[in-house]
């Protein structure tokens, strides 16, 4: 075994150049594999965060749309006390006219808990002012404020269909992102919501936050049974059913192009160590003669691999990570953060090195059998 | 004196479809301790003969008997390392590992048989070294000697185990006839002192002279066999 070893190493010291090459041909193939791997990821998941990250991945509303409903205490205990979910927020929402002294715009008025708010990270996305502290006072969307033509401390008044009205006071200007949702929403407290509609002490949803975002179907179906047969839970993923195919047709083909990658690695490796059986073939006579067996011979081309695969995997995951801190270090967005966040996802780094271990083993199989049937007479017969 | 090597009804058939009747029914043996030569036309059989007398060929009929033992009847593993102890090759080509320095080729037999070099290996290395006048190139790689360097290093290869069988075949054919002879004064040095058995296959004429025994073969048999 140890002496199979030093043979190996001793073979791949003497052949420098070969084997710096064939180190290479493993390395470049496991850091395209890191780079691509990690890169594909650190974007769907920007995508993914980008789409859902402000805003809720569970809803439960009414199976009658807008329609209000008690939350028992029961229920939202159990969801604030559930370890898979991360803000769970009551809202009481209603549509309603905006009015000012000259224009009048449709609006959607929310009516927010401070979980609420936290899910759409609402205090972050405030352009101007503060938040909506008493059931007076309110928020808008930047677009709305523009239509609306108001500005901070202004009044403005609500009105119901049913025309009931308030006069509420405009104390923060926000910014969400979506464009629908800067022109539509106004946020309040819930309280202001339930005054106007007459809601009593009920409200129309509650909005939750999970921490698997893609647990959040099963998470969702989970939660079914424990909520009344009027109410339905509405999870991100059904609603998102385009965005889903897309990543994962994008994940199939990072696979594919993996797989491929590999599969040259593979045949690389093992076409390069063949031919080192067939030079080495001399070497394999004489030491069998000397008494070396078979299993002892076959080892010697077993550790080359090994010890390719082992220093052509580090070197590949140190080139693939370096390629990738290149990468996140000039391709950056104006304002100076990264233009795809790269996670260095430890799991998938290692596996990739072993990916490459793995394969040199693989591919030093067929040389190692070929060895076995070396025959020392035919060497020394030979010259 | 005990045999220590014996051919019995030894046949050898090369190729399946062509069929090549190389040896026929040979009966030889090898007292221990005994400096045999073993001559013959180019095409006769002898390294063929050499090659089964060394396990690394295998006879299509008869018996080597290697010790008092069958090898048969032996695993491939087992005959590997009786190989390694028992017998030591010199070939007509040196055959050195060129990856090694000499003292590393010197000591490969060793590394085979034992995991981790002794102490009294490696002096029984550099004393080997000495006695075959090498120590001063002992650390050189082994492509960069001289040819009889090279094949002197081969010798001392074949003997560190402290093999109990020399097999020689031809192993001054591409020395000049001062190396040739001092090859031989040297094998011969070692028969006698640490009475390893030779047997050595040569060309040439007066070599055989000085050993103990001549065997020629002519056509895969035996034609003479003549001991001093
Ligand atoms: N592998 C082989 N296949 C077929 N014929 C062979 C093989 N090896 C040797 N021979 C033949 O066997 C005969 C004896 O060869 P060899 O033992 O090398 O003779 P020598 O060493 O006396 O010159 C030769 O005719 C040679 O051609
Ligand atoms: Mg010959």
């Amino acid at each position: 075994m140890k002496l199979s070893f030093s043979i190996a190493k001793r073979f791949l010291t003497y052949s420098k150049g070969q084997t710096i090459l064939i180190m290479l041909g493993i390395a470049i193939g496991i850091s395209v594999q890191i780079f691509i791997g990690l890169l594909i990821q650190g974007l769907q998941d920007s995508l993914i965060q980008r789409t859902i990250g402000q805003s809720p991945h569970i809803t439960i509303v009414s199976e009658s749309k807008g329609a209000s409903f008690q939350i028992e205490d029961a229920l939202f205990t159990s969801l604030t006390k559930d370890d898979r979910l991360i803000h769970v927020g009551k809202t009481a929402d209603g549509a309603v006219f905006a009015l000012t002294a000259n224009e009048d715009e449709s609006a959607l008025l929310r009516g927010f808990s401070d979980e609420t708010a936290t899910i759409y990270d609402l205090e972050n996305s405030l352009l101007d002012g503060r938040m909506a502290d008493t059931a007076n006072e309110v928020i808008l969307g930047k677009g709305l404020a523009t239509n609306l033509n108001v500005d901070l401390n202004e009044t403005i008044t609500l009105q119901t269909i049913l025309g009931d009205t308030v006069d509420v006071k405009v104390v923060g200007i926000f910014d969400l992102g979506v464009s629908a949702v800067n022109d539509s929403w106004i946020v309040s407290q819930s309280e202001l919501t339930q005054e106007l509609f007459n809601l009593g002490d009920a409200f129309t949803g509650i909005e939750m936050q999970v921490k698997d975002v893609f647990a959040a179907d099963t998470i969702a179906a989970s939660l079914e049974p424990s909520v009344d047969s009027d109410l339905k839970v509405v999870n991100w993923k059904a609603q998102n059913e385009s965005l889903l195919s897309g990543l994962n047709g994008q994940s199939i083909s990072t696979y594919m192009i993996q797989l491929f990658v590999l599969i040259s690695v593979i045949l690389g490796i093992s076409s390069v160590l063949a031919i080192t059986v067939l030079q080495k073939s001399r070497q394999i006579g004489i030491l069998k003669a000397m008494g070396i067996n078979d299993s002892q011979a076959s080892l010697i081309f077993i550790f080359q691999g090994l010890i390719l695969g082992i220093l052509g995997g580090i070197l590949g995951v140190g080139l693939g990570v370096g390629l990738l801190a290149m990468f996140t270090t000039f391709a950056k967005n104006p304002d100076g953060t990264a233009l795809i966040p790269i996670t260095y996802d430890a799991t998938f780094i290692a596996f990739s090195g072993s990916v490459a271990v793995i394969s040199a083993l693989l591919a030093s199989v067929i040389p190692a059998r070929k060895s076995k049937k070396l025959s020392p007479i035919e060497v020394i017969r030979n010259g | 004196m005990a045999n220590i090597l014996e051919l019995q009804h030894i046949d050898k058939i090369y190729g399946t479809s062509i069929k090549t009747h190389v040896l026929h029914d040979v009966n030889l043996s090898f007292e221990e301790g005994s400096f045999n030569s073993i001559i013959g036309q180019s095409g006769s059989g002898k390294s063929t003969l050499l090659n089964i007398l060394g396990t690394l060929d295998k006879p299509t009929n008869g018996k080597v008997v290697l010790n008092g033992k069958d090898v048969s009847t032996l695993k491939s593993k087992e005959l590997a390392s009786l190989r390694n102890e028992t017998i030591g090759f010199i070939f007509q080509f040196h055959y050195l590992l060129p990856e090694f320095t000499a003292i590393q080729n010197i000591l490969l037999p060793n590394r085979i048989k034992n995991a981790k070099v002794s102490k009294e290996t490696m002096d029984r290395a550099l004393e080997l070294i000495d006695f075959v006048g090498l120590s001063a190139v002992k650390d050189n790689p082994a492509n960069k000697m001289s040819g009889g360097q090279q094949q002197r290093t081969a010798i001392a290869r074949a003997l560190i185990n402290n093999p109990r069988i020399i097999l020689a075949d031809e192993p001054t054919g591409n020395l000049d006839s001062d190396t040739a002879e001092q090859i031989y004064k040297l094998m011969r040095d070692i028969n006698k002192k640490y009475n390893t058995t030779f047997i050595i296959i040569t060309h040439d004429q007066q070599i055989a002279q000085k050993t103990d025994r001549i065997v020629e073969i002519k056509d895969g048999k035996i034609l003479l066999d003549l001991r001093k």
